[in-house]
């Protein structure tokens, strides 16, 4: 069964259904989602073709029982071993992956568990997703904070005892430009230890300046690595050039970041592949960018506001489970970030095996945290929600019941260090 | 034995067991100062830096010295950096560096270790380097004015043990400052080998903080931190080489 993306607003204008129609149903109306736009940086690298070509090989149907048992034997988890734990034949094996990732974790990170929370300025987005709340076709409340919001929003998660924020704008550089990332990185740096940013993705130059204005780790979701599936799930706008996406990682490491994440949004695609290519995305750039801090996401699709019936489809808790155990087994030093998107029981269950990092005190919608942190009800206006979170614990009750669970919440560990000019 | 002190900087330490940072729990804490006997504990100074009721520096007891580490850094400028913080936030003079452009084993850059010691020497830091076990190193750092070497035994949280044995075991026997003998140290059985060998300490983390009963591990580590150093200072016992030594000296044919 595939998820019905497709939803008509009855807000749209004639001629706006009319295109809306068909880039769904014409694919030589839509661009070439290979080619670079003007403006976007090319940089030299090997690193796609060669995730491009061990997934596009990557044939699961193959690996047997023997093979993982092989791979959970190995001391050291090779790209094979991946594949085999990433296979159907791995699922009969859960436990022992566990067991094995619990290990790994425990080794490198000890029982610590870092919280942060994220903070949406704006949702403004020129794309057309088809299955984002945020999409430029969706009816929902629009709206961008100015800076005296954002560091009302930011006073208000800062007493809440974060320290840790991470700033995501929706995708339109017309309405959330660099400059105006970047003053919102500045303002972040005065009330967080540690600032992270979830933006479109830019050049090496503007990864430099917000690095400058204080953002230190760049997460950007590859939703699929699936370039055909890529194609016809994200039908216009800039973020369809799947190039330019795959190479942002690296651009914001020459730009000076101290860390990168990686995702792929499960449901989307052939899940095992698309977690291949993730591991292997990730695992590739630390290769060429030692020093870089690597982490891993593993978000599944959840519904959004007028697509209700959207689901992650194949991939059921003990899937993800899989993907996550195999991700800690192949990348042992990779933090691993469980988002809100998952149920309290998985998010707690999921710290004990492999999980470093879980949110708390979410909100995926604009300008809404104090209301949300304190109960009170405000008339200032706030925007709708990218998608529907599934685990609404505060940073309170999130670090009692990690500090429950035998396990050591840690707010910060970070210290941001500028070249010195 | 009474009177054998580990000596860093002109300061005098009992305990020849130093808790690293890797990972850090109150319990773990306990157990390394109570069961352990540690008197000096690292801590990551890129996690003091936080919300008073997290702040790791309350978690540290009276009397033991704080060995705070540059863990973060990327470079020497980043290391110095790290050390001022720590002397500003109150931390006291000894600093641990560590210089990391590696994420995966986290092993260290010697190159940038020594001009961060030279740097922090200068400013009256009491210097104490984690390097890679190399010898020349070793010697820059001692010219550098480091106030010990300690050299790792396997990559950090490993609990491999003493994979580097024989470089240690060089820098033990041809440098002057005390020689600390740190990550990789898995078991009590390694540390007091590595003690044996002339290690002036040890410093572990993961090997306790991993272990089933904390309390116990630590004690164990204690008695074998102490056997280790009793059995350097008592000269060990010749050990054969192959089977029982020849009973006819080689040398029975000389004539006076």
């Amino acid at each position: 069964m595939e998820n019905q993306y497709f939803v008509d607003s009855e807000f749209l204008s004639e001629r706006a259904l009319e295109k809306k129609h068909r880039l769904e149903s014409d694919p030589s109306f839509r661009t070439d989602h290979m080619q670079y736009l003007s403006g976007m940086e090319q940089i030299k690298s090997d690193i796609m073709e060669k995730v491009m070509h061990e997934m596009d090989s990557y044939d699961y149907s193959c690996y047997s029982a023997a093979d993982v048992k092989a791979a959970l034997s190995h001391e050291k988890c090779s790209v094979d071993d991946f594949k085999a734990l990433l296979s159907p034949a791995a699922e009969p094996f859960l436990e022992e992956m566990a067991q094995r990732a619990r290990e790994k974790t425990s080794r490198h990170f000890g029982n610590t568990v870092y919280l942060f929370t994220p903070l949406y300025i704006a949702n403004y987005c020129e794309n057309y997703c088809v299955y984002c709340g945020f999409n430029c076709y969706n009816h929902i409340n629009r709206m961008k904070l100015d800076m005296n919001q954002i560091e009302h929003e930011m006073q208000v998660i800062s007493q809440s005892g974060m320290e840790e924020i991470l700033i995501l704008t929706g995708e339109s550089r017309e309405q959330s430009d660099v400059e105006y990332i970047g003053s919102a990185c500045r303002l972040a740096a005065k009330y967080f230890r540690l600032v992270g940013l979830e933006i479109y993705p830019v050049n090496t130059n503007e990864y430099k300046y917000l690095h400058e204005c204080g953002a230190d780790y760049v997460t950007v979701f590859q939703e699929t690595y699936d370039p055909e599936r890529y194609e016809q799930l994200h039908l216009a706008g800039h973020k369809r050039v799947f190039p330019y996406r795959f190479e942002a990682q690296e651009r914001a490491l020459m730009g000076g970041m101290r860390g990168v994440a990686f995702s792929a949004l499960l449901g989307l695609s052939d899940f095992r592949k698309d977690a291949l290519a993730t591991g292997l995305h990730a695992y590739m750039i630390q290769r060429k960018y030692p020093s870089a801090e690597i982490s891993l996401s593993c978000p599944r699709l959840r519904p959004i506001i007028n697509n209700d019936r959207i689901n992650p489809l194949d991939v059921h808790e003990k899937q993800l489970c899989q993907v996550v155990c195999a991700y800690r087994i192949f990348m042992p030093f990779a933090g691993i970030t469980v988002s809100s998107r998952e149920s309290e029981a998985f998010r707690n269950g999921i710290v004990k095996i492999a999980a470093t990092k879980v949110s708390a005190g979410v909100s995926t919608g604009i300008g809404d945290h104090e209301s949300k942190y304190t109960g009170s009800e405000k008339e200032n206006k706030t925007g709708d929600e990218q998608f529907e979170i599934n685990d609404s614990r505060s940073l309170d009750v999130m670090y009692r019941d990690m500090a429950e669970n035998g396990l050591q919440p840690v707010m910060n560990d970070y210290l941001y260090m500028q070249e010195e000019i | 034995m009474e009177n054998d002190k580990l000596i860093i900087g002109g300061h005098e330490f009992g305990s020849r067991f130093i808790l690293g940072s890797g990972k850090y729990s109150m319990n773990l804490i306990k157990a390394a100062v109570r069961d352990a006997g540690a008197e000096i504990i690292t801590l990551a100074v890129r996690r003091t830096n936080t919300a008073e009721d997290e702040n790791i520096l309350d978690y540290i007891p009276e009397g033991v010295t704080l060995l705070p580490n540059t863990s973060g850094a990327r470079n020497a400028q980043e290391a110095v950096r790290i050390a001022r913080l720590a002397r500003e936030l109150g931390c006291g003079d000894f600093v641990k560096i560590e210089i990391m452009r590696d994420s995966k084993y986290l092993l260290p850059d010697n190159q940038e270790t020594v001009k961060a010691t030279e740097i922090l020497a200068n400013e009256g830091f009491v210097v104490m380097p984690y390097m890679y076990p190399d010898l020349n190193t070793a010697r820059d750092l001692v010219s550098a004015g480091a106030a010990a070497v300690m050299p790792l035994a396997s990559p950090i949280g490993s609990n491999k043990g003493l994979a580097t044995r024989e470089f240690i075991q060089i820098i033990i026997d041809e440098t002057d400052l005390p020689v600390i003998v740190d990550a990789g140290i898995g078991r009590p059985s390694q540390a007091c080998e590595a003690m044996e060998m002339g290690a002036a300490a040890i410093m572990a983390n993961t090997a306790l903080a991993t272990a089933g009963d904390l309390p116990l591990m630590a004690a164990a580590f204690r008695q074998a931190v102490e056997a280790g150093r009793k059995a350097y200072l008592s000269g060990l016992g010749r050990v054969l080489v192959r089977g029982a030594s020849a009973s006819d000296p080689l040398t029975g044919f000389l004539r006076d």
